[in-house]
C-alpha cells in the first residue's frame, strides 16, 4: 500500500517528465484486491513450503496442558493433544485496542483490519505514533484520503528524534493532518454512519470533536501470550509486557520451551530478526551450530512518504552510551536528482552518521531519510557490522547519480556547527 | 604545529586529517627560502633558511624522535661529494674554494650527538654562493639524522612521522636530493646542479642511521625505489636520466625559476568533474587557481555550459530520462495499485528537454558562483600548450590570451566517437546531442554496446520509442558478461531490438526534418549478408575519445599513448612532466566515473599544495548501469575473478529476486538477479558484487561501504536484512552456483 502511494507520488511526478497526464483518483477496492491477492498466494506459498519440507501444519489455537503437551482446538471446536521434546512460541503479537475509550473496540479498527478493508476507508483518524501508525497514515494520506494522526507525546519513540521530527514534517507538508499531545476520550457513531471522536488536548486540557469515517488504532501490540496457558507449562512472562522472557539462546523459563519474535522481551519486533533468530534456533537444537543470534545493529526501515533507513545507535543513545565529547556527527540534507525535475520539496532529504569522534572513528550509526532508504541502509549495515570508520565510509567511492552516494560525502560535521546544505554536484 | 593543525583541518571540511597539515606552510617556508636564495647574495644567514631549519627540529621535536643533529661546519667531514653525509649540503662544484673560505670540518661524527647539541642558531652560511650560475664557494651546511626512535612507539606511527618528515624537507627546499655517497648516478646529479650553479639539499641515505626505511618511504611517496631521488621545487623530477632529461628539454631550468615566473599556481584545463574538484579545493587552500572550459560543438552544433560531460551530456541528464522512463513503467504499475485513468498516456519529448534542460542550466551556474565564491578564474577558453608552464587560451571569436602557472592538471574528458562511414558526422547524433535535441527522435537506432548504448536504448524505449541496438560483438565490455546478458534480456523482453554482429557502412539522408528520415545500411560482422533500414533518427554510442591531441600536449612533451590517446600517469595522477597532472576519463587504465575524478582532483590538490599523501584508490569502485533494470556492481566480474584467482578458489552464490512492488503489478518474476563472488581462500571475502534490479545504485552503494571494510560470506550471513527491500535478499544468499541447485523464487 505504500508502493500504491508512492505510485501516486509517481504519477504526480510525471508531468515533469513529459507524460501528458491529469490528475487521477485511486480505486480502494483495486489495489485491495490486488494485495490481497498476493498475500493469498503467500500464505499458499508457506503451507506448500511446510509440506515440501514434511512439516505437519495444524491449523488450531494451541494452549499448554504440560511442560511437553499442547492442546489444540480447531474451528470446530475438536480437540488435538500433541506432546514434543522441543517447543517453540513464536504467537507473535496483535494490535492493541484501548481500554477506557467509549466506543474503542465497537466502531475502531486496526492494522490487522485496515489491509483487508474491502472499501477505502474514507477521511481517517489514526491514532497513536508508532512507526505503524505513520506508515499507514502516510499511504493513506498518499491514496488521496483524508488523514490524520493524534499522538500523545512523540512519535517514534526509540528511533533518532530528530530523524523522527523529520518524518512527521515531511509527513505534514504532503497533507497529513497531526493533532499533537491529544489523546481521544470517545468514539461515536452518529446517524450518518459517520464516527464523532471526541478528544482531549492535554496542554489545555480543552475537549475537543471531531468526525471521521474511519477510526485506525495503532497504539501499539500486544503480545500473543494469554491464551497460552503459560503457567501450566511453567514459562515466565514479563508482569509489564506480557512478553515472554529469554535468554541468549532464546530459551524461556523452562529448558525446552523456546520463543522467538515479537512475543519474546526485548527483541526487536521485525520480520527479518525473527526468521534468524528461528532459523539459529532450528540449527543449534538440531547440533547444527552454536551460533546465536546477533541482536545489536539490526537494521530497519520505517515505510513512511519519505522512508526513514536506519542501523545502530541513535543519536541520543550514543551521546547516552559515550558521551556528548566522544561522539561526532556527520549531516547533510541533499536534494535526490529525481527531486529537481519534479519541483518536490526536499527540505527533509536528510543524511546523519553518528560516529566516535576517536581516530579512527567508528561508526555507530547511520540515519538516511529519503526516497529508498531501505535499499539504501542494507548495505550500510554490512559495513557497520564490518568495523566501518568514518575514513573507509569517506574513502568509498561514489554511485554518481544516486542518493546512496551523499553517505560516503558527509563532511560537515554537527559540531562544527557549518551548513549541512548539499550544494552542487 | 598545532596552529597549522588546525588550519589544515578547516581547509578540509573539518575532517581533520592529520596528514594534512605542516607540508602546506613547510611549503611557504620553502618558498620564502627558494627565493631567498635566488636573490641573496652572500647573506651570511638568511632568514628563511633558518626557518626551514627551525621548522625540522621543532618537527622533530613534536615527534619526540632524536632531534637532528644539525653540526657546525667543524664538525663537518670535508666538502668532498663523496664522503658528505649531508643534508643542506650545498651542492658547488668547487668544493675546494669551500675548504679555502671556512676551516675544513672535522670528520664525520658517527655516534650522534645528544640533543642538547642542536644549535638552530650557528647554521653557518649555507646560503654563500647561491646566486644562479655564479659558483661561490660554500660550505657544507647541516646535516641530519633521522632515525626512528627507541621504544615505546608504533611502527607505523614513525612511519608517519618519517613520511612528514621527508615531505617537509621536500617541500622546504628548493632542490632535494636523497643520494647515496657512493652513488656515481648520484654524484652526476650533484655536478649537474653545481655546474648550474644551484645550492641543493643532500640527504645521503647511506650515512644516516634510518637510510633504509627513508628509501622505503620515498618510493611510496614517488614510485621509485633507487637513488638519486630529485625534487626541485617541490617537483619529483625522478632519477638522474629524468633530470637530465629535464635539464635537455629546459624544464629543469623552469623549475628552477619557477616561484615568481608564473602568474597561477595552478591551472587546470577542463570544467568537469574531476577538473572543477580539484580547482576549488587548491583555492580553498589558498592557491591561486585558473579553470579553462571550453566545449568545442559536436558537429551537429550542439554545446554546452560549465561543469562538463557528467552535469551536462552525461550522468545528469540520463538519468532524469531513465527517471522519466521508470515512471513510464509506474504509470502502467500504478493502474493495478488502483490508480484509475482510461486513456493511453503519451509523452511529450519537449516538456522533459525542457525541465531537464532547465535543471542543467542551474546546475551551470552553480558551478559558475561556485568558482566565483572559490576566487578561481574561470576562463571559456581552449587550452593549448605552447611552452613549459606556458599555455594560449582561445575564446570563441578566436582572441587568444597566454597564462603561465607553476603546475598544470589535465581534465579534459571525452568525446563521443564516429564511425568513420559515409554520412555519420552529417546525419548521427551522439548522446552529445541527444539530451538537448529539440524533437522527439522517433524511430531511433543506437549503435554500440557501451552502457551509453544500453542506457540511452533504454529510456527511448521506456518512453514509448521504437529503439533497435545494433551491437558489433561483447555487450558491456569489462562488466560481468552475465550480468550483461541479462540486462540486454530484459531489455529486449521490454520491447527494445537488438541485432547482434552488424555494423553501419553507411548512412544516406532520405528526408529533411525534426526528425528526418535515415536509411542505414549495415554489414554482417561474420559474413557478407548486408541489411537496410530506415530511421528517424541515428544515435552513436561506440565509445569515446579522448581530448588530449589538440591541447599542445607535443610542445612539452606529455607522453600520450598513441592508440587510446589517453595519458599515462602514476599512482599520483603525475604524467612524465613532472609539473603535468591528470584526472578523470583520459587517465590511461584508470575508470571513467565521475566520483572517481572528483576524488582524485580533490586529493590530488591536496597532495599538490597541502602536503596531504593520501592517493585516489581505484580499488573495489562501485558502479551502477542505469538500464531499464539497473545493474550495480562492485569488485570483479566472475570473468576476471577466475582470471585472478582460478575457478576453483572462488565460490559464486547467486539468486533470482521478485521485489515485492513487482508481485502486485504483474511484473516479471526470476528476472532480477543477484550473485557475489567469494574468495574461499581469503575467509570467503567477496570480490565482486553484483545485482540486478530496481535501484541497483542505491542497493550497491552500500555494500561497496562494506567491501571497503573486507566484508566477508559470513558477515553478510550474519546481518540482518531490511524487510521488504531488494536489498535484503544478500543476507540471505545459500546456493551456491556450483551446486547446480535451482534459484528461481518461489514464497517471501
Amino acid at each position: 500500500m505504500h508502493q500504491a502511494a508512492l505510485l501516486g507520488g509517481m504519477v504526480r511526478d510525471a508531468p515533469h517528465y513529459g507524460w501528458a497526464l491529469q490528475p487521477v483518483p485511486h480505486n480502494w477496492t483495486t489495489m485491495a484486491e490486488a494485495v490481497q491477492n498476493h498475500v493469498k498466494s503467500l500464505n499458499w506459498g508457506h503451507r506448500v513450503q511446510l509440506q515440501d519440507r514434511k512439516v505437519m501444519y495444524f491449523n488450531i489455537k494451541a494452549s499448554f496442558v504440560d511442560a511437553h503437551t499442547i492442546c489444540g482446538v480447531s474451528k470446530g471446536g475438536k480437540e488435538t493433544l500433541l506432546s514434543a521434546e522441543h517447543i517453540v512460541i513464536a504467537t507473535g503479537g496483535r494490535p492493541r485496542y484501548p481500554t477506557h475509550i467509549e466506543g474503542a473496540l465497537e466502531y475502531g479498527i486496526t492494522s490487522d483490519d485496515l489491509f483487508w478493508l474491502k472499501e477505502s476507508p474514507g477521511k481517517t483518524l489514526v491514532v497513536g505514533a508508532s512507526y505503524v501508525a505513520l506508515e499507514c497514515a502516510g499511504f493513506l494520506t498518499g491514496l488521496g484520503l483524508d488523514t490524520t494522526v493524534m499522538i500523545r507525546s512523540i512519535p517514534l519513540r526509540g528511533f533518532d528524534q530528530q530523524m523522527s521530527s523529520l518524518v512527521t514534517e515531511y509527513m505534514a507538508s504532503q497533507g497529513t493532518r497531526f493533532l499533537r499531545g491529544c489523546t481521544p476520550s470517545r468514539v461515536r457513531r452518529l446517524p450518518d454512519g459517520q464516527l464523532q471522536v471526541t478528544w482531549e488536548d492535554l496542554s489545555s486540557g480543552k475537549e475537543d470533536m471531531g468526525t471521521f469515517n474511519t477510526v485506525l488504532w495503532a497504539i501499539g501490540r500486544i503480545p500473543e501470550t494469554r491464551s497460552l496457558n503459560l503457567e501450566k507449562a511453567g514459562v515466565h512472562t514479563s508482569p509489564t509486557s506480557q512478553k515472554i522472557l529469554v535468554d541468549a539462546q532464546e530459551t524461556t523459563s523452562v529448558p525446552h520451551i523456546y520463543a522467538i519474535g515479537d512475543v519474546a522481551e526485548g527483541r526487536p519486533e521485525l520480520t527479518p530478526t525473527a526468521i534468524m533468530a528461528g532459523k539459529l534456533l532450528a540449527q543449534r537444537l538440531c547440533g547444527q551450530s552454536s551460533d546465536v543470534m546477533d541482536y545489536d545493529n539490526v537494521p530497519t526501515t520505517v515505510f513512511t512518504p519519505l522512508e526513514y533507513g536506519c542501523v545502530g545507535l541513535s543519536e541520543e543513545e550514543a551521546v547516552a552510551r559515550h558521551g556528548e565529547e566522544h561522539v561526532e556527527v556527520y549531516h547533510a540534507y541533499y536534494k535526490p536528482l529525481e527531486f529537481t525535475v519534479a519541483e518536490r520539496d526536499a527540505s527533509q532529504c536528510y543524511i546523519k552518521m553518528v560516529c566516535l569522534q576517536k581516530p579512527p572513528q567508528l561508526v555507530l550509526g547511520l540515519h538516511f531519510l529519503g526516497p529508498n532508504a531501505g535499499e539504501v541502509t542494507q548495505g550500510f549495515a554490512l559495513g557497520i557490522k564490518c568495523g566501518a570508520s568514518y575514513a573507509q565510509v569517506m574513502r568509498t567511492v561514489g554511485i554518481h547519480p544516486t542518493c546512496a552516494e551523499e553517505v560516503t560525502k558527509l563532511r560537515i560535521s554537527k559540531r562544527s556547527g557549518l551548513d549541512p546544505t548539499v550544494t552542487g554536484c | 604545529m598545532r596552529v597549522r593543525d588546525d588550519r589544515s583541518a578547516q581547509g578540509r571540511g573539518g575532517s581533520g586529517s592529520p596528514r594534512a597539515q605542516v607540508h602546506g606552510t613547510a611549503g611557504s617556508q620553502g618558498r620564502t627560502c627558494a627565493a631567498a636564495a635566488g636573490g641573496v647574495t652572500g647573506e651570511p644567514t638568511p632568514i628563511a633558511s633558518r626557518e626551514t631549519h627551525c621548522h625540522l627540529v621543532a618537527g622533530l621535536r613534536n615527534a619526540r624522535w632524536d632531534p637532528p643533529q644539525w653540526t657546525s661546519p667543524k664538525q663537518q667531514n670535508g666538502p668532498t661529494r663523496g664522503s658528505a653525509t649531508l643534508l643542506g649540503y650545498t651542492a658547488k662544484a668547487g668544493s675546494d674554494t669551500a675548504a679555502l673560505a671556512q676551516p675544513p670540518p672535522p670528520p664525520p661524527p658517527r655516534a650522534p650527538t645528544s640533543p642538547g647539541s642542536v644549535k638552530v642558531g650557528a647554521v653557518p652560511n649555507r646560503r654563500l654562493g647561491s646566486v644562479r650560475g655564479v659558483p661561490v664557494s660554500s660550505p657544507p651546511g647541516r646535516r641530519a639524522r633521522l632515525s626512528y626512535p627507541g621504544t615505546g612507539r608504533s611502527s607505523s606511527e614513525a612511519r608517519e612521522e618519517l613520511r612528514r618528515r621527508l615531505m617537509g624537507l621536500i617541500e622546504g627546499n628548493r632542490v632535494m636530493i636523497f643520494s647515496k655517497s657512493y652513488c656515481p648516478h648520484s654524484a652526476r646529479i650533484k655536478d649537474l646542479f653545481s655546474s648550474l650553479g644551484v645550492e641543493c639539499n643532500i640527504l645521503e641515505l647511506d650515512q644516516v642511521d634510518d637510510g633504509a626505511n627513508v628509501q622505503e618511504v620515498l618510493s611510496e611517496i614517488t614510485n621509485q625505489r633507487t637513488v638519486p631521488n630529485i625534487f626541485v621545487n617541490k617537483v619529483h623530477m625522478g632519477g638522474c636520466d629524468r633530470t637530465f632529461q629535464a635539464h635537455q628539454s629546459g624544464l629543469l631550468q623552469k623549475l628552477l625559476q619557477e616561484d615568481s615566473a608564473y602568474e597561477y599556481d595552478l591551472i587546470v584545463i577542463g570544467g568537469g568533474s574531476g577538473g572543477l574538484a580539484c580547482a576549488q579545493e587548491a583555492a580553498i587552500l589558498g592557491k591561486k587557481v585558473m579553470v579553462l572550459d571550453f566545449v568545442v560543438p559536436t558537429p551537429q552544433g550542439t554545446s554546452w555550459g560549465l561543469g562538463g560531460t557528467c552535469v551536462n551530456v552525461g550522468c545528469v541528464p540520463k538519468k532524469l530520462m531513465h527517471q522519466a522512463a521508470l515512471l513510464g513503467q509506474a504509470l502502467k504499475d500504478s493502474r493495478k495499485f488502483g490508480w484509475e485513468y482510461s486513456h493511453q498516456v503519451k509523452h511529450n519529448w519537449e516538456t522533459m528537454i525542457e525541465a531537464i534542460q532547465n535543471h542543467i542550466g542551474s546546475l551551470n551556474w552553480g558551478y559558475r558562483l561556485s568558482l566565483r565564491e572559490k576566487a578561481v578564474t574561470y576562463v571559456n577558453s581552449y587550452g593549448e600548450f605552447v611552452e613549459h608552464h606556458k599555455i594560449k587560451a582561445t575564446n570563441r571569436k578566436g582572441q587568444e590570451t597566454y597564462y603561465t602557472a607553476g603546475k598544470f592538471v589535465l581534465a579534459t574528458g571525452q568525446r563521443p566517437r564516429y564511425l568513420g562511414i559515409p554520412g555519420d558526422k552529417e546525419y548521427c547524433i551522439t548522446s552529445d546531442d541527444l539530451f538537448s535535441l529539440p524533437y522527439c527522435p522517433g524511430k531511433t537506432l543506437v549503435v554500440g554496446a557501451s552502457y551509453v548504448a544500453l542506457e540511452c536504448g533504454g529510456f527511448l524505449a521506456g518512453i514509448g520509442l521504437d529503439v533497435t541496438i545494433m551491437v558489433r560483438s561483447v555487450l558491456l565490455r569489462g562488466f560481468d558478461q552475465e550480468m550483461a546478458e541479462k540486462v540486454a534480456s530484459y531489455m529486449e523482453q521490454h520491447g527494445v531490438k537488438f541485432l547482434r554482429k552488424f555494423v553501419p557502412v553507411m548512412v544516406q539522408q532520405l528526408e529533411k526534418g525534426s526528425p528526418g528520415k535515415l536509411k542505414v545500411v549495415a554489414k554482417s560482422t561474420e559474413g557478407p549478408e548486408t541489411i537496410e533500414e530506415i530511421y528517424n533518427t541515428v544515435l552513436l554510442a561506440i565509445g569515446r575519445a579522448s581530448c588530449t591531441r589538440r591541447i599542445g600536449l607535443e610542445k612539452i612533451g606529455v607522453k600520450v599513448n598513441e592508440k587510446s590517446g589517453k595519458i599515462p600517469v602514476n599512482d599520483a595522477e603525475q604524467t612524465n612532466v613532472p609539473y603535468v597532472y591528470a584526472v578523470g576519463d583520459i587517465l590511461e587504465g584508470k575508470l571513467e566515473l565521475t566520483p572517481i575524478a572528483i576524488q582524485a582532483g580533490k586529493l590530488l590538490a591536496r597532495r599538490l599544495f597541502a602536503g596531504s599523501l593520501e592517493k585516489c584508490d581505484y580499488v573495489n569502485v562501485p558502479t551502477t548501469v542505469f538500464a531499464p533494470l539497473e545493474y550495480g556492481c562492485c569488485g570483479l566480474s566472475e570473468e576476471k575473478a577466475i582470471e585472478v584467482h582460478k575457478k576453483e578458489n572462488l565460490e559464486v552464490y547467486h539468486t533470482f529476486f521478485w521485489p515485492l512492488e513487482w508481485t502486485v503489478a504483474g511484473r516479471d518474476n526470476n528476472t532480477c538477479y543477484a550473485k557475489i563472488i567469494c574468495n574461499k581462500f581469503d575467509n570467503d571475502r567477496v570480490i565482486g558484487f553484483h545485482v540486478l534490479g530496481p535501484n541497483a545504485g542505491e542497493i550497491t552503494q552500500g555494500f561497496a561501504a562494506a567491501m571497503k571494510c573486507g566484508l566477508t560470506k559470513q558477515q553478510l550471513d550474519d546481518t540482518i536484512g531490511i524487510h521488504p527491500t531488494c536489498g535484503e535478499v544478500f543476507t540471505t544468499l545459500e546456493i551456491t552456483k556450483s551446486s547446480g541447485l535451482d534459484i528461481t523464487q518461489k514464497g517471501c
